[in-house]
């Protein structure tokens, strides 16, 4: 493997509190130096990267890859390229899939097959029950054993208090994230967009704030009884962000996400009954997105996570009550959130942070940094770059977003997962 | 393309000379597809009601059939029960010499996979040319209207709009009362759940009514506090005494049974307690008061039996109505340039 010089960069490394202009090298997969004008041995590259941010690569705490069972979809080997391209050196991949993953085999299933043909690395999520039921427990300790980071029902709610309390207790030894997707069943009922006047004009069943907000009280208590380590999947609403902080400052040990598109979108984008803006949690409205935005610089919410939820054309092109939720979102994150750093709405290191060494933190892991001897798993972007977002050129298969054809200003230009160069825009 | 009124051999001659005259000026017609009101200017509400002028004077004749749409086909798809306001667009159709053509569908047919367009392509493909259709899930209209050259006309799509409803109510309480600029039309009963209620409150806004919803709290929609920009202003007021009092218009809405499944009503009885208009609430409306219902009425529900039979009740006519205006919309789109 030759060596590798970056160049010039502002590189910013949270973890280390580094935010200063320098060279980093490269060698054997691994961070071998940083600092200012390293000299370059015999058979490195030399990428220029001046007026560019260099950072750790970007992790994904919520990520769905589709495979196994929705390969036309999405997989594991598209997914993953669409995280090169949007930066990511880092997916956690949901266990909402057919099967869903809930036994050891199929854990062993999704890394065999990542590690051929993903191109970045890929974490597996346990589910919490079998089948994603929410009747019994999932094979937990076999599952972890086998590699999984955390465990998830994301699509439901478990919504047996008794059996989420059984959960969180049962893998207490095993140190890993309960990561819950709170939606409240009965409050949601048939909700498909943020409950509201915009619901109310489309004649279209409302989502509640509270149905999240709900859910996410329960899971807060439940922590707080068992000591387990819970991280709230999509915050969407002002409530939950108040909710967590609450908690946080009593000392219950919850961590907590939040999507790029509910800190960029508003509930609007469904007018017209854009199927592409469907999502769950829903949009909602901008006093949500402003206590969101709140809630990360204070700390409430750790990480930024995709929730990338790619699906077919067809999937989208019907009825706006049948159109599958979500947004295809791996690809368009950077974009979308250097929107906010370029209205002054979020600092550059803060927005780097939460997507690199907070999510690190969470998942216990020691990448998300570019400390010496750490992989060199990296992303180069250029903060001011515009472009068009075109779903043609995507990676994914999934061409749902609410964003096509729109102006973003940030672009991923490299992205370096174990030294290795996995994408490189091309000019 | 001419005006269906041009190149017939003067067979729309039979029409009266004045009714013709109302009508000859179409330039305010902007609408290839009737989705919902809301995107109706008062200029294409005031057009569609001097159409329906002329298609009243068409239907008071022994021979109610004229030739607009001779050789054009119009095919109704319904993917939920329906009587009246299938029959109405279906005689209103024949009565414009289209043929007819009667789809039904089953609301449990619709699938992920199945897809809607495709469905309708396939009955543009069997030659229809205008397409009216009633579905259960909000916005189908709008999926489908940008992938379908017919005609496309909503006759009911889910909670959210009920178009043609909405014109035939706002023409029955134009003829009783002249104008509905600045009169007080208060609207009883399951507004959330109702597309009738919903095209009502923006056509009647736009026409510079003042609306007022009264329900119980459950049957309310969300955000009606601060409706601005996406929804028209109405007032609220759950208790029916104060809602009706002083009314030019009530217009009560049917009540699904199921409402008391969902837990959204206790019973039929506190209903019927709250929100039935009978007599008595009547008499504190306008002593010329009409009262309105878009059918099928639950008798002794929404409606007091002597109430719905009695004087003031304009139900029968809002169902006249229907015919014409849809004839009145049906004529509009067979003009529209794009067609």
């Amino acid at each position: 493997m030759s060596d590798l010089i970056i160049k010039g960069g502002r590189i910013i490394d949270p973890a280390k509190n580094v935010d200063k202009v320098g060279d980093i090298l490269i060698t054997d997969g691994k961070i071998k130096s940083v600092g200012k004008e390293l000299s370059s041995t015999l058979n490195a590259e030399v990428m220029e990267a001046k007026g560019k941010v260099v950072c750790p690569g970007f992790i994904d705490l919520h990520c769905h890859l589709r495979q196994p069972g929705y390969e036309q979809k999405e997989t594991i080997a598209t997914g993953t390229r669409a995280a090169a391209r949007g930066g990511f050196t880092t997916v956690c991949c949901m266990p909402n899939t057919n099967p869903p993953i809930d036994n050891l085999p199929l854990v062993e299933y999704v890394k065999s097959v990542a590690e051929k043909e993903g191109v970045v690395r890929v974490l597996p999520i346990g589910c919490i029950t079998r089948g994603r039921k929410g009747e019994e427990l999932a094979d937990m300790v076999e599952m972890a054993q086998a590699g999984v980071v955390g465990f998830s029902d994301d699509g439901s709610y478990v919504k047996s208090a008794r059996l989420m309390r059984r959960a969180i207790e049962y893998s207490l030894p095993l140190g890993l994230p309960i990561i819950e997707h709170c939606e409240d069943v009965e409050l949601a009922a048939d909700g498909v967009m943020n409950e509201g006047i915009i619901a109310t004009r489309l004649g279209l069943c409302g989502l509640p704030a509270a149905a999240e907000e709900v859910a996410i009280a329960r899971d807060i208590i439940l922590a707080e009884l068992t000591g387990v380590r819970l991280h709230i999947a999509h915050v969407s609403t002002r409530g939950s962000v108040e909710l967590i902080r609450q908690a946080k400052k009593r000392g219950v040990k919850v961590t907590a996400e939040v999507t790029p598109h509910h800190l960029s979108l508003t509930e609007e984008r469904v007018l017209g009954y854009n199927t592409n803006a469907k999502v769950n949690p829903p949009l909602r409205t901008q006093v949500d997105i402003d206590a969101l935005i709140e809630g990360l610089k204070d700390g409430t919410i750790d990480a930024i996570a995709t929730d990338h939820a790619p699906h077919m054309i067809n999937d989208k092109l019907c009825e706006f009550g049948m159109a599958a939720s979500g947004i295809s979102g791996l690809e368009t994150a950077l974009g979308s959130l250097m929107g906010l750093v370029h209205q002054g709405r979020l600092d550059l290191t803060l927005l780097v942070a939460k997507l690199t060494s907070e999510p690190a933190k969470i998942l216990g892991k020691k990448f998300g940094t570019l400390a010496v001897g750490s992989p060199a798993d990296m992303t180069i972007f250029d903060p001011d770059k515009e472009w068009t977002v075109d779903v043609e050129k995507f990676a994914s298969k999934g061409h749902n977003t609410p964003l096509n054809g729109e102006k973003l200003k940030g672009k991923v230009m490299t992205t370096i997962y174990g030294g290795q160069i996995v994408y490189r825009e091309e000019n | 393309m001419l005006s269906p009124y041009q190149g017939e051999r003067g067979e729309m001659g039979i029409m009266d000379k004045e009714a013709v005259a109302q009508v000859r000026d179409t330039s305010a017609w902007k609408h290839h597809h009737v989705l919902d009101v809301d995107d109706f200017s008062v200029a294409e509400i005031e057009l569609v009601m001097q159409t329906t002028d002329a298609m009243k004077e068409v239907l008071a004749r022994p021979i109610k059939k004229v030739p607009t749409l001779r050789g054009k086909t119009v095919v109704t798809l319904f993917y939920e029960a329906s009587t009246r306001t299938r029959g109405s667009f279906e005689l209103a159709a024949k009565n414009l010499s289209a043929d007819v053509v009667n789809m039904t569908a089953q609301a449990s047919s619709i699938s992920k996979g199945e897809s809607l367009i495709d469905t309708l392509n396939t009955l543009e493909a069997i030659g229809a040319d205008m397409i009216v259709m009633r579905h259960p899930l909000s916005g189908a209209h709008y999926c489908a209207a940008p992938h379908v050259k017919a005609n496309l006309i909503n006759a009911g799509d889910g909670w959210h709009a009920h178009p043609t409803q909405a014109l035939l109510d706002l023409y029955t309480i134009q003829k009783h009362k002249g104008t509905v600029a600045g009169i007080k039309i208060t609207i009883v009963g399951d507004i959330k759940h109702s597309r009738v209620a919903h095209s009502n409150i923006w056509c009647l806004s736009k026409m510079g009514a003042k609306v007022m919803l009264c329900a119980p709290p459950t049957l309310l929609p969300a955000g009606l506090d601060e409706p601005a920009p996406y929804f028209p202003q109405a007032e609220i007021e759950t208790d029916i005494e104060k809602a009706v009092r002083d009314a030019d218009v009530v217009m009560e809405l049917r009540l699904q049974k199921e409402r008391m499944q969902s837990g959204l009503l206790p019973g039929l009885r506190e209903f019927i307690g709250g929100y039935q208009l009978n007599k008595e609430r009547l008499a504190l409306a306008k002593p010329d008061a009409i009262v309105m219902h878009p059918g099928p009425v639950n008798e002794n529900i929404e409606l007091a039996a002597d109430v719905l039979h009695g004087a003031r009740s304009v139900v029968n006519e809002q169902v006249a109505n229907g015919v014409a205006v849809r004839m009145a919309l049906l004529y509009l789109l067979a003009g529209s340039k794009e067609l």
